[in-house]
C-alpha cells in the first residue's frame, strides 16, 4: 500500500461554509494507506502548495489526494505542486468538492457526508496510479487564420509580426468581413474604414501573411504541432498574378443588374466584379452564374478590354487544392445577421422601409446605395435623392434576448442603435428617432457615457417590446406612413407613434457553415451553436482540440474592441507555442494491449479524431498517441478490453466505484 | 363525393343562419357531403376553457367522441368551435392528467374518445381538399371590380390554424378564385375584440373600428369572415361603432361561404339578411 497525503481545502467559504471540513480530514485520516491529512484556507495559494510540497518530503509520500475544485480548475495546478516535491504528477488525484458538493448540496450534513464519499473514491483510486511522461511534439512555425474579418486580421497581423509564416483564408472575395460595411464605429463614432482599411492593405501586403480570398478550409488532419490544411481556393476565372486592378473589366461588363451581395441586394454590380471598391485584395472574380460568356456563349469583352491579358476563361469551375502545413490554427470565422423575415408582424420585407440594422448601416454609408444619406424608398427602390424620413424608429432585441429565437442577447445591438440615433440626428435635421429598448446595455468603456450624450441629444427612448410594425392608419398623421404599435412600460399605456423608418436590430448568430466548419476541426459548439471556448476565464480563447484556438465573433457575439482583443490574445497563444518549438501532449491517451486485440476495427471509425489504424503486419489497432485527445470513446467500445486509458484504466476507475459506494 | 362530419355549433343554428345555408349550398355545388353530427352540444365556446377547465374539455371532447364513431374529418365553420376542439384535441395528448379526468367523465356518459379525429375549417376543407381549381371551374357570376378585405380573425389562424398566423393568405386566394379582386388587408388576423362585446364593450367596438377603418382605408367593398363572432361584432355593432366614434362606416360584411355562393350564382346566399346593407358594387353583382 503506498503512502497517501490528503488534502482539503476549505475555498475560503465556498467549501467550508457547507462541508465540515475538519470532519472530513478527519474522516480521510482513518482511511487505508492515508498517513497524512490536512485542510488549509486556499490551498491553491503559495501556502497552501507550500504545505502540500512539505508534507510529501516530510512524510514520504507517493501519492496525493487533493479535495477542492473542478479539475478543469486546478489539476494542473496540484500537479506541478506534486512535481516540485519531487513526485510525479499523475500520482496525484483530484477529488471535487466544490462544484459536485458544496454549490450543489444544501443540507450540511448530507454535503459533509458526501465529500467524505468523493475523498474516499479518490483516495481508492490513487493507489492505482502510476507514474506517466508528458510527452512532447514538435510544433510548425505558421500559423492558419480562417476568417478575414477584423478578428482574423488583427490575429493574422500580431503572429506575423513575430516573423512567423500565417495562412489567412477568406471565404468572400475580400477580407474585411462585416465590419466593412459599417460607416462609423461606437461609441466614439470614428470612420470605421479609416480603421480597418489599413490592417486589411497591410496583411496583404505583409511579407509573411498569404491571404487566401475566395477560399476555404475544407480538410484539416495531423495535429497539434503539425496540422495539415487543405485549402480549396474558387475559381476566379481572373489571373490574379497577371491581373493589375486596373478596372477596365468593371466598367464595361454589360451585364449591370445583379444584386450585390456586400450591400444586401440593395446595389447593383456587373458580372465581373470586386464586391467593394476598398476590396483586398483588389483583383475582381467572374460570377459563372451571370456572366454572358458562361450562360449564352457570348460576349468576351473583359478579355478584350483587359490590358493584362488576365481572364482567363478556361480556369477549372471546380477550382483548385493546396495543401499547407501549420503549427496552430485560429478560428475567427465570424457571424451573420439573423433575417427577420418570419416575424412577419414587424414587416420586414413587406413595408419598404423596414430595414435590419446592418442594411441601415449601409444606408448611412457614403458609398452606399444612397451615397449616405438617410432617405425612403423612391417606388420601392433605395436611392439617393429620395424623400428624408420625418420620424424613425429604432427596434433593439430582434431575436435576441427572445425564447421564439434566441436566449441571448446579442450584446452589440443597444450601442449600435445608439449611434444610428446619433447619425440620425445627425443627417436629418428634425427628424424624430424613436429608440424601442428593453433593457439599455451600455457596458463597454465610454458606452454609457455616450447613452448619456444621446439622451441630451433629443431621441425619445421608449422603454417597451414592440408588438407590431403596421401600415394600418386609424388616427389623422397615419396615412401613408408606418404605425409602431408598443408597450410603453414607463408610461404604463400602450402607443402609436407613426414613423417613415423602420430599423430591426436583429439578432448576431453563427456563420453560415459554422457547424460544418465545427466538424472540420473537432470543435463543440455550445447549444446556440456559437463555438465552444474552454473555460469562460482560465482559457476564454483556446478550445478543447489542443492548438486550436477562437477569436471573435464565432465564440459569441462581441463588439469591434472585444473582437479585436481576442484576435490579439488568440495569436499571442499560438505564438507562445511557436515560440516554443514543441508542446506537450497530455499522456492520458488510449493504447492497446496487443494480445487482448483481435484486430475487430470496431474502434476505428468510432475515434472523433482519426487518431486509430490498423497495423496491417500485426493486424492490430494503433493509436496514435499525438492524435489521441484521451476521450475514451474507443475504450468503452473495445469489446474485448484491449483498449485501455492511462491514467483511467479498469482497476482505478473501478477502485474509484467502490470507493464511492462503500462510503453510503 | 367528400363526406364530412359537420358540427354547426350554436351559432350557425341562431345568429348565423345564413352562414349554414350558404355552406350547405356552396358544398352541394362542389360534390361534398356534410353530415351533421348526431346530438352534438356546445363546443364550450372560448371563455370557458380559462374558468372550468375539465368540464370545458370535456363537453368538447363529448363533441370528438361521437365524431370518432364515424371515421370522419369533423368540419367546424365557426372559428371559436374550430380552436376549442382543436384544443382539446391538442390538450388530451399533451396533458395526461387532464386526458384522466376527461375520460372519466366521459365514461360516466357511455363514451370515450381515443384521440384520432383531425378538426377541420370549412374554409380549410374547400380550399384545401376541393382545391382553388374546383372552384374556381364552379364560378357562374365572376365577383367582377368587387373589392375583398379578407378577415380571418385570430381562432382560425391561431396558435393551430392552416393558415400563416401573421400575414394569412387563404382567403385573398379565394377571393381571387371568385373573381374578386383582395385588398392588402394588413390586420387580417387582428381580433375583432370576441366575446368582450358583451362584457366589456367599449373595448370591443375600439378594436372593431380599427378593423373598419383599415377596410374602409383600403377602399373595400365588403369584407369577408370565417366566423360568427367576427361577423357579429362588425356588422351587428357597426352602428355602435359610428355612434361611440363618430364614424360613418358602412361596409357589408360577409361570410366567404356567402361569396361563394354569389359566385357560384346559387339562390341563396343569405346577404340581404345582413344588418348593414350591400355596398353599391355588391349590390350589382346580386342583381345581376
Amino acid at each position: 500500500m503506498p503512502r497517501i497525503g490528503v488534502f482539503v481545502c476549505h475555498c475560503g467559504s465556498n467549501i467550508g461554509s457547507v462541508v465540515h471540513v475538519p470532519e472530513v480530514v478527519q474522516f480521510a485520516s482513518g482511511l487505508p494507506g492515508v498517513v497524512h491529512a490536512a485542510e488549509h484556507k486556499y490551498m491553491c495559494s503559495d501556502p497552501g502548495q507550500e504545505m502540500i510540497r512539505q508534507a510529501i518530503r516530510e512524510h514520504g509520500l507517493e501519492r496525493v489526494v487533493v479535495a477542492s475544485c473542478s479539475p478543469l480548475m486546478h489539476e494542473a495546478t496540484f500537479r506541478k505542486t506534486c512535481e516540485e516535491a519531487g513526485l510525479n504528477g499523475f500520482l496525484f488525484q483530484m477529488a471535487n468538492i466544490r462544484e459536485q458538493v458544496s454549490w450543489v448540496t444544501e443540507d450540511k450534513a448530507r454535503a459533509t457526508k458526501k465529500a467524505m464519499a468523493v475523498v474516499q473514491a479518490a483516495v481508492h483510486r490513487v493507489v492505482g496510479h502510476v507514474p506517466l511522461q508528458v510527452g512532447t511534439v514538435p510544433v510548425t512555425p505558421a500559423t492558419l487564420v480562417i476568417g478575414g474579418g477584423v478578428a482574423g486580421i488583427e490575429a493574422a497581423l500580431q503572429v506575423a509580426s513575430s516573423g512567423t509564416r500565417v495562412h489567412l483564408v477568406e471565404r468572400e472575395p475580400s477580407i474585411g468581413g462585416h465590419m466593412a460595411r459599417f460607416d462609423k464605429t461606437f461609441p466614439t463614432l470614428d470612420c470605421a474604414a479609416c480603421i480597418l482599411t489599413p490592417k486589411m492593405v497591410q496583411a496583404n501586403t505583409h511579407p509573411m501573411i498569404t491571404v487566401h480570398a475566395w477560399s476555404e478550409v475544407v480538410e484539416v488532419s495531423g495535429f497539434v504541432g503539425s496540422f495539415k490544411v487543405r485549402i480549396h481556393h474558387k475559381a476566379t476565372y481572373v489571373d490574379h498574378q497577371k491581373c493589375t486592378g486596373c478596372g477596365a473589366c468593371l466598367q464595361k461588363c454589360p451585364q449591370r443588374k445583379i444584386p450585390s451581395e456586400f450591400d444586401y441586394g440593395m446595389m447593383n454590380r456587373r458580372a465581373i466584379y470586386i464586391p467593394f471598391a476598398q476590396a483586398v485584395p483588389n483583383k475582381p472574380i467572374i460570377d459563372r452564374e451571370h456572366c454572358q460568356w458562361f450562360q449564352a456563349g457570348k460576349c468576351r469583352i473583359c478579355e478584350k478590354v483587359c490590358e493584362a491579358k488576365a481572364i482567363d476563361y478556361d480556369q477549372d469551375p471546380a477550382g483548385w487544392t493546396e495543401e499547407v502545413e501549420v503549427g496552430n490554427i485560429i478560428v475567427a470565422s465570424g457571424m451573420k445577421v439573423m433575417q427577420p423575415t418570419d416575424m412577419k408582424h414587424l414587416g420586414y420585407g413587406r413595408l419598404p422601409d423596414v430595414y435590419t440594422g446592418i442594411e441601415f448601416e449601409r444606408l448611412c454609408h457614403a458609398s452606399g446605395p444612397t451615397e449616405g444619406h438617410i432617405v425612403c424608398k423612391t417606388g420601392g427602390v433605395v436611392k439617393a435623392g429620395g424623400r428624408p424620413p420625418k420620424a424613425i424608429a429604432l427596434v433593439h432585441c430582434i431575436g435576441s434576448r427572445d425564447q421564439q429565437h434566441h436566449a441571448y442577447c446579442s450584446r452589440v445591438c443597444c450601442m449600435y442603435a445608439l449611434k444610428y440615433a446619433h447619425l440620425v440626428k445627425e443627417h436629418v435635421p428634425g427628424c424624430e428617432v424613436y429608440d424601442f429598448y428593453i433593457d439599455m446595455r451600455c457596458f463597454g468603456k465610454g458606452y454609457e457615457e455616450f447613452y448619456n450624450r444621446l439622451l441630451r441629444e433629443d431621441v425619445r427612448f421608449v422603454r417597451g417590446k414592440v408588438a407590431e410594425v403596421t401600415d394600418a392608419a386609424l388616427y389623422p398623421g397615419e396615412d401613408g406612413r408606418m404605425v409602431v404599435r408598443v408597450e410603453d412600460t414607463l408610461v404604463g399605456a400602450v402607443r402609436r407613434i407613426p414613423v417613415d423608418m423602420v430599423v430591426l436590430c436583429s439578432a448576431l448568430e453563427p456563420a453560415e457553415g459554422a457547424k460544418a466548419l465545427a466538424q472540420t476541426l473537432h470543435m463543440g459548439c455550445s447549444s446556440d451553436g456559437f463555438y465552444l471556448e474552454r473555460h469562460p476565464k482560465l482559457a476564454p480563447v483556446s478550445t478543447a482540440s489542443a492548438g486550436i484556438f477562437v477569436a471573435g465573433c464565432c465564440q459569441g457575439p462581441k463588439d469591434i474592441p472585444d473582437s479585436v482583443a481576442q484576435g490579439a490574445a488568440a495569436a499571442a497563444q499560438a505564438l507562445a507555442m511557436i515560440m516554443k518549438g514543441q508542446v506537450e501532449v497530455e499522456p492520458t491517451t488510449a493504447h492497446v494491449i496487443d494480445d487482448l486485440c483481435s484486430g475487430c476495427q470496431i474502434c476505428i471509425p468510432l475515434c472523433p479524431y482519426e487518431a486509430i489504424h490498423r497495423d496491417e503486419a500485426r493486424r492490430k489497432a494503433y493509436v496514435e498517441p499525438a492524435l489521441c485527445k484521451g476521450c475514451g470513446t474507443c475504450v468503452g467500445a473495445c469489446p474485448s478490453g484491449a483498449l485501455q486509458q492511462w491514467g483511467f484504466d479498469d482497476t482505478q476507475i473501478l477502485a474509484e466505484l467502490e470507493g464511492i459506494l462503500a462510503a453510503r | 363525393m367528400r363526406t364530412y362530419a359537420y358540427f354547426p355549433g350554436c351559432s350557425l343554428k341562431a345568429t348565423a343562419t345564413p352562414y349554414e345555408t350558404s355552406l350547405l349550398d356552396v358544398a352541394g355545388a362542389l360534390d361534398v357531403e356534410f353530415r351533421e353530427l348526431d346530438d352534438w352540444n356546445c363546443c364550450g365556446a372560448t371563455a370557458y376553457f380559462s374558468i372550468r377547465e375539465t368540464l370545458s374539455h370535456a363537453i368538447s371532447a363529448r363533441n370528438l367522441a361521437i365524431a370518432e364513431k364515424g371515421g370522419l374529418d369533423l368540419v367546424a365553420p365557426c372559428s371559436a368551435c374550430y380552436l376549442g376542439l382543436s384544443k382539446t384535441n391538442h390538450y388530451l395528448q399533451e396533458f395526461p392528467e387532464l386526458k384522466r379526468r376527461v375520460d372519466g367523465a366521459l365514461a360516466a356518459g357511455g363514451l370515450a374518445y381515443g384521440g384520432s379525429v383531425r378538426v377541420r375549417h370549412a374554409l380549410e376543407v374547400f380550399v384545401q381538399d376541393v382545391g382553388i381549381d374546383a372552384i374556381e371551374d364552379r364560378v357562374r357570376k365572376p365577383l367582377d371590380d368587387l373589392k375583398v378585405a379578407g378577415y380571418a380573425g385570430c381562432q382560425m389562424v391561431r396558435p393551430y390554424g392552416f393558415d400563416d398566423a401573421e400575414v394569412p393568405v387563404v382567403l385573398d386566394r379565394l377571393t381571387a378564385a371568385l373573381g374578386g379582386t383582395p385588398v392588402d388587408f394588413p390586420l387580417a388576423s387582428r381580433c375583432c375584440g370576441g366575446a368582450q362585446v358583451m362584457t366589456n364593450q367599449p373595448v370591443a367596438l375600439a378594436m372593431c373600428r380599427e378593423l373598419l377603418a383599415c377596410a374602409e382605408g383600403r377602399k373595400a367593398d365588403v369584407i369577408v369572415t370565417t366566423c360568427p363572432l367576427c361577423h357579429m361584432n362588425l356588422d351587428l355593432f357597426q352602428g355602435k361603432v359610428n355612434a361611440a366614434f363618430g364614424t360613418s362606416f358602412h361596409i357589408p360584411v360577409v361570410f366567404f361561404t356567402q361569396l361563394m355562393a354569389l359566385a357560384f350564382g346559387l339562390q341563396r346566399t343569405g346577404i340581404d339578411k345582413n344588418i348593414v346593407p350591400a355596398s353599391p358594387t355588391l349590390a350589382g353583382l346580386m342583381a345581376g
